[in-house]
């Protein structure tokens, strides 16, 4: 991240809002389509993520700098063509930086259209903020969400397959629990991690005093 | 690509199942199975937005190809789409106002529903005929309604046992859609394997 230190306060927190405290996967379960389908594999999750991030951050740019030319009418319409045009962008950029990335991914690339997170921040973010703002926030949002894709599509990779962005990690012996590339996987992996968020919030909100360090697995 | 119909319904509906084996529209998925009653006018207005999808994406296919416009497919294609809905929600609202007030938000959402927009790319990646990307068209949108059934009925059920609060929420739906996943893992192997 490049964001120098000496930056106000708000713009901070407008960026870290969407990494951590709002996570677009595991706090607000937004954009559930890609994130499942494609997190077979870490390098799959995360090629998914940048390509989400480059898409986020172009069009809450554009929608910010024309937030007071859009007539209101017809603002859904018109967010969903912009986004359309970034995302055949990164679909040809794709396909010229690397085909296997563009072969793996699939139609998936252009259903980045459809993500819920995108429209959701052009509606509920970029429409009301100046582009600085809205383009901090939209980073943050991109990062949370490739974080999380990188946390599902690691944990089925190594589970499913006994590797990481395609190194063995556990020698030749390995039995691959194979249900985990494959699609039930995918919602039993986001399951465990919203039960491990919900598990650690509520140990957070419960008024015993939290121990610190002390690990109660 | 020459599947036989059959296979192309078979295969959709139930073995490569839109929103169990493919991740295809999950949010209206998770956010509209709560009842039985919501979920199955839900499920087929979205049917008969895909039919209407495919249709108008067969067409604008063939016409993006004959003019060399192919960049322009993605962005006609969600035209089309958000204006299909649009049509959708005015019949509604004109004929059956309370189911249009229970669905309420989820209707204009259909528009962003990767099921749909899935079905009209999908049907031009594996260039399917016209009667192939009809059959497809609606197999994907039985099989949305399939699952979101199945969902509706399993949750009614769920909301009346005692699970513990940590795992109250989409992280229940979810192990729920796990477990249907699984069972629909049965499928495989009938009708056309992609």
């Amino acid at each position: 991240m490049s964001i120098p230190g000496q930056k106000p306060l708000s713009n901070l927190e407008e960026l870290l809002e969407g990494v951590w405290k709002q996570n677009p996967v595991f706090v607000m379960v937004l954009g559930m389509c890609p994130t499942l389908a494609v997190s077979v594999s870490a390098m799959n999750a995360v090629s998914m993520g940048l390509a989400t991030t480059f898409v986020l951050l172009g069009s809450t740019l554009l929608v910010s700098l024309l937030r007071n030319v859009i007539p209101k009418e017809v603002r859904i319409a018109t967010y969903i063509l912009i986004i359309a045009t970034f995302v055949t962008v990164v679909d040809y950029l794709i396909q010229a930086i690397s085909l296997a990335v563009y072969d793996a991914l699939g139609a998936f690339i252009q259903l980045i259209v459809v993500n819920c997170i995108i429209l959701g921040r052009a509606e509920a973010h970029a429409s009301k903020n100046p582009p600085l703002k809205a383009v901090l926030n939209a980073l943050g949002m991109g990062v949370g969400f490739t974080l999380g894709l990188f946390a599902l599509g690691g944990v089925r990779e190594i589970l499913g397959a006994g590797k990481l962005f395609g190194i063995s990690l556990f020698g030749p012996d390995f039995q691959p629990w194979v249900v985990m590339v494959l699609p039930p996987g995918g919602f039993f992996v986001l399951g465990a991690w919203l039960l491990l968020f919900n598990w650690l919030n509520s140990r957070k909100a419960a008024p015993v005093k939290p121990v610190e360090g002390h690990a109660h697995v | 690509m020459s599947e036989s119909l059959s296979s192309i319904f078979i295969g959709t509906l139930l073995a490569n199942n839109l929103v169990l084996a493919m991740f295809l529209g999950l949010c209206p998925f998770l956010g509209v199975s709560a009842r039985l009653n919501t979920a199955l006018p839900m499920g087929a207005a979205t049917t008969f937005v895909m039919l209407v999808a495919s249709l108008c994406a067969f067409g604008l296919n063939w016409l993006v190809t004959a003019f060399h416009l192919e960049f322009l497919r993605l962005i006609s294609y969600i035209v089309i789409i958000a204006s299909a809905v649009q049509l959708v929600e005015m019949v509604l609202k004109k004929y059956s106002p309370v189911l249009f007030r229970a669905l309420g938000i989820y209707l204009p959402l259909i528009t962003t529903n990767c099921a749909v927009l899935g079905v009209a790319l999908f049907q031009t990646a594996r260039d399917y005929s016209f009667a192939q990307s009809v059959t497809f068209a609606v197999a994907g949108g039985g099989g949305f309604t399939l699952a979101l059934l199945l969902m509706a009925g399993l949750r009614e059920r769920l909301s009346l046992a005692s699970v513990p609060n940590v795992v109250r929420g989409t992280a229940l739906s979810l192990m729920l859609a796990g477990l249907l996943s699984l069972a629909f893992m049965g499928f495989a192997g009938l009708g056309a394997g992609e």
